[in-house]
């Protein structure tokens, strides 16, 4: 099993219309702070890398980066932190998206039941809160909504502390996306899009990580 | 699997009961005991090596004794060593189906095992069908059949039970007995060597006794097959699924947030809401679920009202149908001035309606006719049923019955909550809609009239309105589930 980069994850989930940020790849810190420039702070800087997962627990992410200065800083620092296991590093460039609230969308194989699409609460949260709902792939749009619908926490999917509601078709969209990408692809072992940030302007999940598991 | 042979398992001409005993604890005397006791008017055989009669019937030595084609199932008590040569003696006598309670196969280790697969060939290249082995039996109303080595044999009904656990059988069948909600059919699969849930449930779904599946899983194996099939079941009735245990799936990849969230549960849980899958969470939910689908029309909408005479019952229950996906609709205004006309101001003017001791003669029924009848409202769960008749218990068992006029108010008491059951199921019958009665006399006195009626009217009387609110949410998803695909 591996996993591919968080860059080419994010290009097949982009390709089936899971909404990604704006994001750049690069190869240096120079380049990534010229990058930031060009999307607008504050950004957040990721290393990444085919062997790289769950870049959090291995502190390879810095958040709210509010300058090039600061960006050029925080990328030669990551850069320094690869190992090599790691093989060939890039530095990830995305938009800084806050939200309050986080969902955790994605794509596994189960032994019994074969591919799966799961809707979970929580964000890093998710294991924790445990509010989930899970679908066999590949799944029709009225499963996605009851999906949604059955999830415990409704509260957290109307509007919510000054935020509008979740989008509910954009949600659909993202769990349409996956369950595409696990149904039809053999090679695809489980997905991961953790967290996915409901945008606090509309309302909209964008998936702010994302991880494709393949078989190989 | 042919049709033939379900239904030479559930309708029988003839059944012989294999390895017949004149002991009164042994399975080979409790079968044929079982059969001939619940009124199967087929004809009934039986097989013993020492040729005795048995509870009148004279047993023969083999199953070349007896005529051909008289006989279609057989019910088979032998020790495994000797079905092979039975089976074969079946077949040459035109019988189609066996249920085999004997045990020692695959839950018996390696040999039981290599028995079991063989046993599984032979019946398969005779064309009989094998169900078990290791069961407890089969039941079958429409032929009065209560073929099995445990009791009880449930009154006649409507709800099909397949289990993979024997004594889940006999808990549905004992509940049925105790509503009064009956079965069509109910097997035993035993170990489902040839003949598994689904496939007694795929009979149930296009059999004309049955409107209702209920049945209880364990140990899933090859959970996509199952899928596909329980949900092309569930698109032609409702089912009713009780699971206990954890699917066989292993450790998953740790790498996943997704795989450790997608805990085996979930899954399960899942693959029951895209199936259309009703599942209970324990076995009075899910016989209660099936009763109800037996008995009750399906709501068109979520929209509940509580009807109740006592305040704190509808309260509880307020609560109940707000923590479900059933809505405590607010109660239309010219509902609320309809209602006024037959009660004295302090009723609760809301939902819960709330009579507050302001009823009279005939206030109940023409309150939940009222009710029922308005085109807000989606069900109705009605409370308060048999207080009166709890009174008149009292006064019937006191020193100062039959004098001071006790006789003729208790009489009335339970004439009124009577009345009051029947109306209940007449309206609901008339306009379409679940109306479902809850009260805890149900359990605690089944003689008082409220509940007796209501059992009378083959409906069930819930021993609390938290179930009562549970069985009329499964009602609901099943419609939901069903009208959002366009069935």
């Amino acid at each position: 099993m591996v996993t591919l980069s968080e860059a080419d994850s994010k290009r097949r989930l982009a390709a089936l219309g899971v909404p990604m940020l704006d994001e750049r790849t690069v190869d240096t810190a120079a380049e990534a702070a010229a990058a930031a420039t060009s999307i607008g702070f504050p950004v957040v800087l990721k290393l990444c890398g085919d062997a790289i997962a769950h870049k959090t627990e291995r502190g390879l992410v810095r958040l709210n980066l509010g300058s090039a200065d600061a960006v050029d800083a925080a990328g030669l620092e990551l850069l320094a932190r690869a190992t090599p296991d790691d093989g060939p590093v890039q530095l990830l460039v995305a938009p800084m998206v806050r939200g309050t609230r986080e969902f955790i969308a994605g794509a596994t194989r189960d032994e019994q039941f074969g591919p799966c699409v799961m809707l979970g609460v929580g964000g890093v949260l998710a294991e924790a809160i445990a509010d989930v709902q899970i679908r066999l792939a590949p799944i029709e749009r009225v499963d996605a909504e009851e999906m949604i619908e059955q999830l415990a926490t409704q509260k957290l999917l109307d509007a919510f502390r000054g935020e509008p509601p979740v989008d509910r078709a954009a949600l659909c969209d993202v769990l349409m996306g996956l369950s595409a990408l696990i149904s039809s692809d053999d090679a695809v072992a489980s997905v991961d899009l953790n967290p996915l940030i409901v945008a606090p302007a509309d309302g909209r999940p964008i998936a702010v990580d994302a991880l494709v598991e393949v078989n190989g | 699997m042919t049709r033939s042979g379900f239904d030479a398992l559930f309708d029988p001409k003839g059944v012989v009961v294999a390895g017949a005993s004149s002991h009164p604890g042994k399975f080979g005397f409790v079968a044929l005991h079982n059969i001939l006791a619940s009124g199967y008017d087929g004809a009934v055989a039986a097989t013993n090596r020492e040729g005795i009669e048995v509870l009148g019937v004279q047993s023969v030595g083999d199953i070349d004794d007896l005529p051909a084609d008289t006989y279609d199932l057989v019910f088979v008590c032998t020790p495994a060593a000797a079905n092979l040569d039975l089976l074969r003696a079946c077949a040459r006598k035109g019988i189609r189906a066996a249920f085999v309670t004997s045990a020692g196969y695959g839950e018996a280790g390696d040999d039981g095992r290599a028995a079991e697969a063989e046993l599984v060939a032979l019946a398969d290249e005779l064309g009989i069908l094998l169900a078990g082995p290791n069961g407890q039996g089969v039941i079958s109303t429409p032929s009065r059949l209560c073929a099995q080595i445990v009791a009880p044999y449930p009154p006649a009904g409507r709800i099909g039970i397949a289990s993979q656990s024997g004594n889940f059988v006999s808990s549905f069948n004992n509940l049925a007995a105790a509503t009064g909600i009956g079965v069509s059919r109910a097997v035993s699969a035993g170990n489902a060597a040839a003949v598994s849930i689904a496939d007694y449930l795929e009979f149930y779904a296009d059999d004309p006794h049955t409107a209702v599946g209920l049945a209880y899983l364990e140990g899933v194996t090859d959970g996509r097959a199952l899928f596909e099939r329980l949900r092309a079941i569930a698109a032609k009735k409702p089912l009713v699924v009780l699971k206990g245990g954890a699917t066989s799936g292993g450790a998953r990849a740790a790498a996943s947030h997704t795989g450790s969230l997608a805990a085996d549960d979930a899954v399960f849980d899942g693959m029951c809401r895209q199936a259309g899958i009703v599942r209970a969470v324990d076995v009075e939910d899910a016989f209660e679920a099936a009763a109800t689908f037996a008995t009750q029309p399906r709501p068109k909408g979520p929209r509940t009202v509580v009807v109740t005479t006592a305040g704190g019952w509808g309260v509880v229950t307020a609560d109940a149908i707000t923590r479900s996906e059933l809505e405590l609709v607010a109660l239309p205004d010219d509902l609320r001035a309809a209602i006024d006309e037959k009660l004295p101001p302090r009723w609760s003017r809301n939902n819960p309606i709330d009579l507050a001791g302001g009823e009279t003669r005939d206030t109940i029924p023409e309150v939940l006719d009222l009710v029922a009848g308005h085109a807000d409202v989606d069900a109705i769960v009605y409370l308060g049923l048999g207080i009166q008749s709890n009174q008149a218990r009292l006064m019937r068992a006191g020193r100062f019955y039959p004098d001071h006029g006790l006789e003729r108010i208790v009489a009335y008491h339970e004439r009124q909550d009577a009345r009051f059951a029947e109306a209940a199921a007449e309206i609901s019958q008339r306009t379409g809609k679940p109306i479902l009665t809850a009260t805890e006399l149900a359990v605690a006195d089944r003689d008082n009239a409220g509940p007796a009626a209501v059992r009378a009217s083959e409906r069930v009387c819930y021993a609390t309105s938290q179930r009562a609110v549970r069985a009329l949410e499964h009602l609901w998803r099943d419609a939901r589930f069903r009208t959002r695909r366009g069935r």
